[in-house]
């Protein structure tokens, strides 16, 4: 066992090295892009919400939006990472197949790959916050703990992602997996507008949502205001269901990688 | 090391399904301590799925596998420690530089940076990749990359080598520093578990082989005990361009006496005494070459051409596997 802690670790090692040569291709996707956004809505659109609609909950747009910008980046980081890149290493590369003839589990590829996304999601959040922060989006310390709730919600997107594309014999699903997916997940998981606005027989979809669920957690933290997650019991719930998604992703991941990479 | 009374890997009843198909069907085979063996047969043996079970990714069905003295079901992260594997099909890491796969792949092992940069260095020379250290490894040519996983095989000290195909695709001269790098580590004590389709490495390499047909193991032995139980001391092939002088050459194959020997294997020089018909060649099995191609031509035999030359492991291959491709 802790042969094969340290096996997870030499994966994030690995992963960390082809960063290294590779970083800039991914900063427009996990950095660039979240910021445009927050620029372009958060700032741009918000100044005319604000100037029309008064407050969003309370709050001035751009701090309401910066939340859920944060979280959507961390279900990008998250998603995105979780598809060809695992196919790159079962099939077309193969490379995951070479750690297995070494003392690394399959188990170890796995859960490395998973903290590996997992620190990435961190890098990026923290960047994004900070430039939020300068625009004026962040009104409160609190925001220190929207990091670890944008980690949560990379992560319950990655686990059962990661353990799903070890199935797959061709990348064919993994544009599907974006479109009917993440991207109306990123929509309407009230990241851009609160949920009421939306028809009230919709609204208790959002629970199957866990971007919604990170959303909420985020949106607490950045504003230091719990009862916009719901009040302090909400945001336990909602943290134990990113949990479990993450515990149950888990559970299915070593077991396809484990099928994948040794049978 | 514990007492594995000179036995590095010890397959017993060894078995591998997939769903219904059986892929290795119960071979019995034991690798001794320092020795290279070999396993040799056609396309779809088993060789590889022997391989990959050794190696420990990939799942016994039944049987029993012992590889340096602990079972393959219960310690695979400790056996896998001590094992070099060059598979089959490259596994290398494209995202990364040559230097960073040695690197790399070090640190799997657990081992200290300053422990591999060292070897790696040692081994790049080796494989004579040291100008090409800081490319990727997708531009490299296909037998660069085959020996990229050689050097990468042996970064952790290996006791015990796997090699599936270690040569295939590379150039004569990368294959001659390949076997003597082989050789070399033999003479430091390291086993080698090999499968190849040239029939003359394994000749050169293999202390002990088996050949493999269809999930089993259908022979045994060292290649000289090997040639003298299952082909002759020497073979004459002749050659036609006329499918009826061809036929004709094999009646009188026969007529002289060339065909005329025991067909039962396995009884020493048994396999002298055969005749064969295979594409444009009459092969005629026999102790003594000169003097079976004075009987043809005693008899009239006029072919294209005629060459004896000493039976090899390929004759054995051959006869054993089949001479031509099933199905
Ligand atoms: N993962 C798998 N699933 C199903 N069948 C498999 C699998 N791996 C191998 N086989 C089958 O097992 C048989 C033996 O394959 P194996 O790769 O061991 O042959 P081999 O002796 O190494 O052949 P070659 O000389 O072509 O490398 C083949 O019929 C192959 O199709
Ligand atoms: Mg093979």
């Amino acid at each position: 066992m802790a042969n094969s802690g340290a096996g997870v670790l030499r994966v994030v090692e690995r992963e960390a090295t082809v960063y290294r040569r590779l970083w800039r291709a991914s900063v427009f996707s996990s950095f660039v892009t979240p910021v445009l956004f927050l620029a372009g809505i958060g700032v741009g659109l918000g100044g005319l919400v604000d100037e029309r609609a008064g407050r969003v909950q309370g709050l001035s747009y751009l701090v309401f939006v910066t939340p859920g910008l944060l979280a959507g980046t961390a279900m990008q980081v998250g998603a995105g990472g979780s598809l060809w890149q695992i196919m790159a290493g079962t099939k077309w590369m193969r490379f995951f197949h070479g750690i297995v003839a070494t003392p690394v589990t399959a188990t170890g590829v796995y859960g490395g790959y998973l903290i590996w996304l997992a620190v990435r999601t961190a890098m990026s959040c923290a960047a994004f916050l900070l430039v939020a922060a300068v625009l004026g989006g962040v009104p409160s310390w609190w925001a220190v703990l929207a990091l670890p709730a944008a980690v949560l919600t990379a992560a319950a997107f990655a686990a059962p992602l990661c353990a799903f594309s070890a199935t797959q014999e061709t990348d064919l699903s993994f544009p599907l997996v974006i479109r009917l997916g993440v991207t109306p997940l990123f929509l309407f998981s009230a990241t851009f507008f609160p949920l009421a606005q939306l028809p009230s027989w919709l609204r208790p979809a959002a629970w199957v949502s866990p971007l919604w669920h990170g959303v909420e957690l985020c949106r607490a933290a950045t504003t230091g205001r719990a009862a916009l997650g719901g009040g302090p019991a909400r945001l336990v719930v909602h943290v134990v269901v990113l949990v479990v998604l993450i515990a149950c992703g888990a559970a299915w991941g070593t077991r396809t990688f484990t099928r994948r990479l040794a049978q | 090391m514990t007492d594995l009374g000179g036995a590095l890997v010890e397959g017993q009843g060894l078995t591998k399904r997939f769903g219904s198909f059986t892929a290795v069907a119960g071979i019995d085979f034991t690798v001794e301590r320092g020795k290279t063996f070999g396993f040799l047969g056609p396309n779809g043996a088993g060789k590889t799925t022997v391989m990959r079970m050794i190696g420990c990714v990939s799942p016994v069905s039944e049987g029993s596998l012992r590889v340096l003295g602990m079972d393959t079901a219960r310690d695979g992260a400790r056996i896998r420690g001590r094992l070099g594997v060059v598979p089959q099909m490259d596994t290398l890491d494209s995202e990364l530089t040559v230097w960073d796969n040695l690197l790399v792949y070090g640190r799997y092992f657990g081992l200290p940076r300053s422990v591999i940069r060292p070897r790696a260095e040692e081994l790049l020379e080796f494989v004579q990749l040291t100008d090409r250290r800081n490319d990727r490894v997708d531009p490299l040519s296909g037998g660069m990359k085959r020996r990229l996983t050689i050097a990468r095989a042996l970064i952790n000290e290996p006791d015990l080598l796997l090699l599936d195909e270690p040569t295939t695709g590379l150039d004569p001269q990368a294959r001659h520093l390949v076997w003597e790098r082989l050789w070399r580590l033999k003479a430091q004590g390291v086993t080698q578990v090999l499968t190849t389709h040239y029939m003359d490495e394994a000749e050169q390499l293999c202390d002990r082989l088996v050949i493999m047909d269809r999930g089993r193991i259908v022979a045994e032995g060292s290649p000289q005990e090997l040639i003298a139980q299952h082909a002759s001391r020497e073979v004459v092939e002749f050659r036609f361009e006329d499918r009826a002088v061809q036929d004709a050459a094999v009646a009188a194959a026969g007529e002289a006496g060339l065909a005329g020997g025991s067909v039962d294997r396995g009884v020493g020089g048994a396999g002298s005494g055969r005749v064969e018909s295979v594409g444009d060649r009459v092969v005629v099995y026999t102790d003594n070459g000169e003097r079976a191609a004075e009987a043809m031509a005693g008899r009239g035999v006029r072919a294209a051409s005629v060459l004896v030359r000493r039976a090899t492991l390929e004759d054995v291959f051959l006869t054993l596997t089949g001479r031509t491709l099933e199905d």
